[in-house]
């Protein structure tokens, strides 16, 4: 076992942790915490598979854009945290829980089983000048479309945020 | 040649991060919780994207995740938007406290 793949399971825990405690905290201010922290590790793996201007990327979009506007938002609205008690907060994960054990079970045998599973992912590199090049020869097209799409959903926010005639 | 791990292990650690999402999504009754199991579930999909761009060592899977990060924003703007707008029209952001329509 390479050093490399010491990292990444190092990596993977750390992820899968930050997850499960973001998402099983009743505060959203913990949770949001957590999740920055699980994106940030997100991105340390992206660049140890090898996506070096997608770990940037998963940096300033989801860790700083993203997360910083939940924070925003949780408080601009002056929440209180979910009033239930314990067995009202742990009800509702029941049924999801089994279906993930399930699913997990599932995907676990499936991939024991399935052929070129094993394959070993080799230690590249793709530099962002050539994903760039990649990226603007090949989907040109789909950036574009990318870039319309973001503008529908700033008109979309400005459209639903104005202040007046909101009454219901 | 050094190899990191099997393509496998990434599929795997991606369907766990994947069924995580999942799940917040559907246990958690806060519309903004709703919204980041969604978030969740975007980035392990971008995490199965990039373990298929080395494996098959082709830059194509890379490409898409830039699409996914702009479909994310997107949908955090948009979602976080009707969740101010819902709740100041309703006074909640309660999944549960929405039954208008109730008999």
């Amino acid at each position: 076992m390479s050093i490399y793949a010491v990292i990444f399971y190092i990596l993977a825990v750390i992820i899968v942790t930050f997850t499960v405690m973001a998402i099983t905290r009743r505060n959203l201010m913990h949770s949001i915490v957590f999740l920055v922290g699980s994106f940030l590790t997100s991105a340390v793996l992206f660049y140890l598979l090898g996506a070096p201007f997608l770990a940037i990327m998963e940096v300033v979009i989801y860790a700083g854009a993203i997360m910083v506007l939940f924070l925003f938002i949780v408080m601009m609205l002056e929440l209180t945290p979910e009033e239930s008690d314990w067995w009202g907060f742990v009800r509702p994960w029941l049924w999801p829980l089994g279906l993930t054990v399930v699913c997990l079970a599932v995907i676990f045998v499936y991939l024991i089983f399935a052929s070129g599973s094993g394959h070993k992912l080799p230690l590249v590199m793709a530099s962002p000048l050539t994903f760039g090049r990649f990226l603007f020869h090949k989907y040109w097209l789909g950036v574009e479309i990318a870039s319309y799409l973001l503008f529908v959903a700033l008109v979309g926010a400005l459209y639903l945020g104005r202040g007046e005639d909101i009454g219901g | 040649m050094v190899y990191v791990v099997p393509y496998s292990h990434v599929i795997f650690l991606a369907a766990i991060l994947f069924l995580l999402g999942a799940v917040c999504a559907l246990a958690r009754r806060t519309l903004i919780m709703i919204l980041i199991g969604v978030e969740v579930m975007l980035s392990a999909v971008g995490l199965v994207f990039v373990a298929a761009s080395m494996r098959w060592q082709q830059l194509g899977g890379q490409a898409f995740v830039i699409f996914i990060m702009a479909v994310a924003a997107s949908e955090v703007a948009i979602g976080l938007a009707l969740i101010v707008y819902s709740r100041r029209r309703t006074g909640t952001i309660d999944a549960d406290r929405y039954n208008l329509l109730k008999g």
